[in-house]
């Protein structure tokens, strides 16, 4: 591990839909700012793993789980730590870029309503900010009242991450943010994630060994559920412990 | 925050209020037609035939076999004509300006009121083609009536066949009838068909186009050819309720739309059930 | 060749009403027609045609209905798409579904045989055949339509915008009101217009409780007779080719024009809709 300090901790989490397990017995410490990635094939379960932490799950019926999933020592799916207000401190960036059929000022303007922030200057401010964060202002600032919807995907993405940044989370957690993009679109959304960890924890789980060895501090691998290796990321590619992990980098399967 | 949770309560409320409302009223009105119309339902009801003298003598029968008579003539003359009309529409007419109009004007058609089909039918049917007031016409009446609804529905019905199919027979070489044959109609024969069922058993009960061009109230007879009179479930229910002096009229009324709703729910059902199998086996 | 003639067909009603219904004003002039609030045509000395009353009649019903369904239906439908748990509601859905097939007749006989002497009873009248009461039997027949019409538009939202708005730290009452109903807008108005336009199409509920009543409505209390009833009460007993026959024709024709555009209305909005957000 890179520092010893713990953000978010899974102690022998398990996860269901409905009957189906799809994680089992994860054990795993994430630290404050750093970027912490997740990779596997696909259906190992990295974006369950990643939607349990500002639990999204719960959108879905008939999941269960067990084991305990701590953020800052706190239980989060314990009934007193309020769902939304846990939301509020972990963002997230989706797949695909999802933004609302609003304006783009409006759209980095949401998480700031949603807190009931009323004074317009402060508003005004903090969505400049978030852009500028976002790399996104200097090809917006004419054009914030235009649909979010005229912007090309990697814009769209970068305006996701800009309205998650407004509401200054802890945590963003990013489900395979570039999946959707093209390599152009994708180095700026890399560079902006290494530019951001100084003030942000960042989990990006990502389908692209490549873009986990480029961007990430430390790199979690996850095979059908179970995490087969989580170390520091310069190790986990240059000298793997496990021959799962080996032959999964090298490209064998997956 | 707190305060934003008790907001999120009192609106909640406040929706589940109004839904249980709606819902009540809607349920209250089926309630209501069934307390009051059970109890002239009987045998000699159903199966009798009217009486005009003494309502208490007679049943609905030639008004049931009317309204039978008459689906049939609007499922006759509407149904192929309609589902035709989609499939050239959706399959083979080129999506052109035109074409966009002449789908736009169909759907704007399914929402004109129904009255308007019914003086329609009046002056043509009735009148310019010389066919008086018969089943024959007040079936083509509703059958202009429901054409809108079914080529919209089956339409619908064509649209969510994957467009992948076709392509997947076009590229093992079958030509457009083929694949429109083998590919497309037994994929949406059964939406078609359901949207057809509901046109129907809406056009059954409707009461003002057949007012004007076709049903009676003073027959004791049953229709024998097209060209009869004939007596509807709607049409008679609302001479009771309306124009009947009899102290039993609005009881039998109230029978009366009991067996028109029965009619019409079984039709809606069968839609259901028939929709409810069709999404358990589709899968794409 | 079939689809050909059903085209024909359905372009022929138009011509055909529009035909009949024009020859009307060779000799009633638009002004009278519209802006006259007398409509006398059986007078031996001098027909009135003037179709404002009938007009007001219509609108009143029409709107009359709206208020009621709009903030139910819209309500209800936010509440089943939104709040409702599944279960409840695979109940509910199916049952709004069926109760949209009561033919209006029966909701008519309804209006006559419980809710009129009901409307009566509260507010002290005579008679409880009037505007009020066909208003909340129209309302009751276009709840159904708009409920389900604007319940599917919210199911239809892509659930992209749930998850963001969630991501945000909204509650969901915030993401309703925020995000889902702003982008359902459209799509709900659309509902609102078809329910307007079977609203004011509609006939029987309307000829069995309105009242039946030629004069200037002044109120809510007073009976009216919307132009359906109209249509439906005289054209029996006209002689084919007279002016009453003609000017019927062309009550009919402003019918349709009505609902015509209403209709075109909502599905430009729809259209205007799916084309603006390809989700």
């Amino acid at each position: 591990m890179k520092e010893n300090r713990t953000l978010i901790e899974f102690r022998n989490f398990d996860f269901w839909y409905s009957e189906k397990q799809v994680l089992f017995d994860v054990n795993m410490k994430i630290c404050p700012d750093c970027i912490t990635a997740l990779i596997g094939p696909s259906g190992c379960g990295k974006s369950t793993l990643i939607r349990c932490i500002n639990r999204m799950n719960d959108l879905i019926s008939c999941t269960r789980m067990k084991g305990r999933l701590l953020y800052k020592n706190k239980d989060i799916n314990q009934k007193h730590i309020g769902v939304v207000e846990l939301r509020k401190n972990i963002g997230m960036v989706f797949q695909k870029p999802n933004p609302f059929p609003m304006s783009i000022f409006e759209n980095v303007a949401y998480g700031l309503k949603v807190q009931n922030i009323k004074s317009r200057s402060k508003i005004k401010e903090t969505v400049e900010k978030s852009l500028k964060k976002a790399d996104l202002w200097d090809e917006v600032k004419d054009n914030l009242n235009l649909s979010a919807f005229s912007l090309s995907g990697g814009q769209q993405q970068r305006l996701c991450i800009a309205r998650a940044l407004a509401i200054r989370p802890d945590v963003i957690l990013l489900d395979e943010p570039c999946s959707a993009l093209d390599p152009i679109a994708t180095a700026k959304i890399e560079y902006l994630l290494k530019k951001l960890k100084k003030e942000t924890t960042i989990i990006i789980v990502t389908h692209n060994m490549q873009q986990a060895k480029r961007i990430s501090d430390n790199t979690c691998y996850l095979l059908n559920g179970k995490v087969i290796e989580y170390s520091k990321t310069d190790d986990i590619f240059h000298k793997p412990k496990y021959a799962l992990t080996k032959k999964y980098l090298n490209g064998d399967f997956g | 925050m707190v305060n934003e949770i008790l907001r999120q309560k009192i609106y909640f409320a406040l929706f589940r209020g109004a839904t249980i409302f709606s819902v009540a009223t809607l349920l209250f009105v089926l309630l209501y037609i069934l307390k009051e119309g059970s109890g002239v339902i009987s045998i000699k009801f159903l199966t009798g035939m009217w009486s005009h003298a003494d309502i208490t003598e007679g049943g609905i029968f030639p008004a049931i076999i009317g309204t039978f008579c008459l689906a049939i003539g609007v499922c006759i003359v509407s149904i192929p004509v309609g589902i035709c009309t989609a499939i050239y529409l959706n399959e083979y007419a080129k999506d052109n300006y035109f074409t966009r109009i002449i789908k736009l004007a169909i759907r704007n058609l399914a929402g004109v009121p129904s009255i308007v089909y019914g003086i329609f039918g009046l002056a043509f049917f009735v009148l310019f083609l010389n066919m008086g007031t018969s089943l024959i016409a007040a079936s083509l009446t509703l059958g202009c009536m429901t054409l809108p609804w079914i080529i919209t529905a089956s339409e619908e019905a064509l649209k969510a066949v994957p467009y992948s199919f076709r392509e997947g027979s076009y590229a093992l070489g079958a030509a457009k009838w083929e694949t429109i044959r083998k590919i497309v109609l037994p994929n949406s024969l059964s939406g078609m068909l359901t949207g057809s069922i509901l046109g129907i058993s809406r056009a059954i009960g409707e009461t003002a186009p057949i007012i004007m061009v076709g049903a009676t109230f003073y027959i004791s007879y049953l229709p024998t050819s097209p060209f009869d009179k004939f007596m509807a479930l709607p049409y008679h229910l609302y001479i009771l309720a309306t124009q009947h002096s009899s102290p039993y009229a609005r009881e039998y009324a109230m029978g009366t739309s009991l067996v028109l709703i029965a009619l019409v729910f079984i039709l809606n059902s069968g839609v259901f059930i028939l929709r409810y199998n069709l999404r358990k086996r589709k899968e794409w | 060749m079939v689809s050909i003639t059903a085209l024909m067909i359905l372009i022929g009603i138009f011509f055909f009403l529009f035909a009949t219904g024009i020859q009307a004003f060779a000799e009633i002039s638009l002004h009278d027609f519209f802006l006259k609030a007398t409509w006398n045509p059986a007078a031996y000395t001098e027909p009135a045609w003037g179709i404002l009353a009938l007009i007001t009649g219509t609108l009143m019903v029409t709107f009359g209905a709206l208020i009621i369904s709009v903030p139910l239906g819209i309500a209800s439908a936010i509440y089943l798409a939104e709040i409702c748990a599944p279960k409840p509601r695979e109940i509910i859905k199916p049952l709004i579904e069926m109760i949209a097939g009561i033919p209006s007749v029966v909701l008519g006989l309804i209006g006559i045989l419980l809710l009129s002497p009901l409307v009566a009873g509260i507010f002290n009248l005579s008679n409880g055949l009037n505007a009020l009461t066909s208003s909340i039997i129209v309302g009751i027949m276009v709840l159904p339509t708009i409920i389900t019409i604007s319940e599917d538009v919210l199911t239809s939202l892509p659930k992209e915008f749930r998850e963001a708005s969630l991501a945000l730290g909204a509650t969901r009452w915030q993401m309703i009101k925020m995000t889902l109903i702003p982008a359902a807008s459209s799509g709900i108005l659309a509902a609102v217009m078809l329910g307007l336009g079977r609203a004011v199409g509609e006939t029987m509920a309307v000829l069995m409780v309105a009242g039946n009543s030629l004069a200037m409505p002044t109120s809510f209390f007073d009976p009216v007779r919307p132009m359906t009833a109209s249509i439906a009460i005289e054209i029996k007993e006209v002689v084919k080719g007279s002016l009453h026959y003609e000017a019927l024709f062309a009550v009919g024709l402003v019918l349709f024009i009505i609902t015509f555009a209403v209709n075109f209305i909502s599905d430009m909005i729809i259209e205007k809709r799916t084309r603006q957000y390809k989700w």
